[in-house]
C-alpha cells in the first residue's frame, strides 16, 4: 500500500525545517511543533498530542535513519486549517510498510509503538518508504 | 540537564525542572538507582508535573527506573503526569505497568508512608 510521497489535496505555507541527528533535536522537533500548533490556534491536549507525534517520528529517524528532518507547516484543506508534520530521512527505507504501520510490528528495539502511535495521534498519516532510499512520512492534524 | 534528587528522610524526591532528552532521562536513571544505595533509600518519588511530552522513550525509562529500584528493594512513585500527557498517552497505548503513580508530590510521599514496605519518612 504505497501512498503518494507528497500529496496535492493539502496545501501547506511558512514551512519550518528542524534537522534530526541525535536525541536533543528530537527536544527541539516537539517544542517547535508545540508552537506552530499554538499559533495555528490549537490548545490543550492537541497540543500535547501533536507534539507527542513529532517526539515519536523524530525518535524513529535517530533510531532507523540516524539523521534527517522534520518539516513542520501550516495546512489547509478546503475550509480547514491544520498543522502538517513531515519527517523524512534517507536511511534504510522500510520493506514492508503495510507491516510497519500496523499495531504491535517493529523491527527495532521493541517499541512497537512508532508509527502505529503516530497514526492513531494524527487525522492523515502517509508514508512513502523505498528500501535503501529512505522514507517520508506525512501526518496532518486539523482544527477542530 | 540533570535533574536534581532531594534526600528527604528515607526518600529521594527528582524533581524534573524542564523538557529532557533522552541522556537526562539516563542519568536520572542512573543518579537514582545509585543514590536510593547511597543513602539507604525505601522509596523515590519521580515528579513529572513539568513535562509536556512523554513519549515511548520517557515512559519506558520511568518504566526501567522503577523496575530498577524496586530490584535494589525500595519503591518508586511516579507522580505529576498532567491530564494532556494522559489522554495522548492513552492514544498512543503507552502503560506505565505495575508502577506506582500518585497525583502530586503529597499524594506520593503520603503513598510511600502508608506502604507497609516503604513506611513511615523516618523509619524507627
Amino acid at each position: 500500500m504505497a501512498h503518494e510521497l507528497w500529496s496535492h489535496d493539502a496545501t501547506t505555507l511558512g514551512a519550518s525545517v528542524v534537522p534530526i541527528a541525535d536525541s536533543t533535536d528530537i527536544v527541539t522537533a516537539r517544542q517547535r511543533g508545540r508552537e506552530l500548533a499554538s499559533q495555528i490556534g490549537f490548545t490543550g491536549s492537541d497540543l500535547t498530542v501533536i507534539a507527542t507525534a513529532i517526539s515519536e517520528l523524530a525518535r524513529n529517524i535517530v533510531e532507523y535513519a540516524r539523521n534527517g528532518e522534520i518539516v513542520l507547516a501550516l495546512a489547509h484543506r478546503g475550509s480547514r486549517t491544520g498543522i502538517q508534520i513531515v519527517a523524512r530521512d534517507q536511511g534504510p527505507g522500510i520493506a514492508e510498510v503495510a507491516k510497519a504501520v500496523q499495531a504491535g510490528y517493529s523491527t527495532g528495539n521493541g517499541l512497537g509503538l512508532g508509527l502505529p502511535g503516530v497514526r492513531r495521534l494524527m487525522d492523515d498519516f502517509e508514508i512513502a518508504s523505498v528500501v535503501g532510499k529512505g522514507t517520508s512520512v506525512t501526518a496532518r492534524k486539523w482544527m477542530p | 540537564m540533570r535533574v536534581p534528587i532531594l534526600k528527604q528522610g528515607g526518600y529521594l524526591i527528582a524533581s524534573i525542572q524542564s523538557a529532557l532528552s533522552d541522556e537526562d532521562l539516563l542519568q536520572l536513571r542512573d543518579d537514582l538507582v545509585q543514590q536510593v544505595g547511597k543513602y539507604r533509600s525505601r522509596g523515590a518519588i519521580v515528579d513529572v508535573t513539568v513535562l509536556d511530552v512523554m513519549d515511548s522513550f520517557a515512559v519506558r525509562t520511568l518504566r526501567a527506573i522503577a523496575h530498577m529500584i524496586r530490584l535494589r528493594g525500595a519503591e518508586t512513585v511516579i507522580v505529576g503526569i498532567q491530564p494532556e500527557v494522559a489522554f495522548a498517552m492513552v492514544q498512543l497505548g503507552l502503560t506505565l505497568g505495575d508502577v506506582a503513580t500518585a497525583l502530586d508530590l503529597e499524594e506520593g510521599l503520603a503513598f510511600l508512608g502508608r506502604n507497609p514496605k516503604t513506611g513511615p519518612p523516618h523509619g524507627p
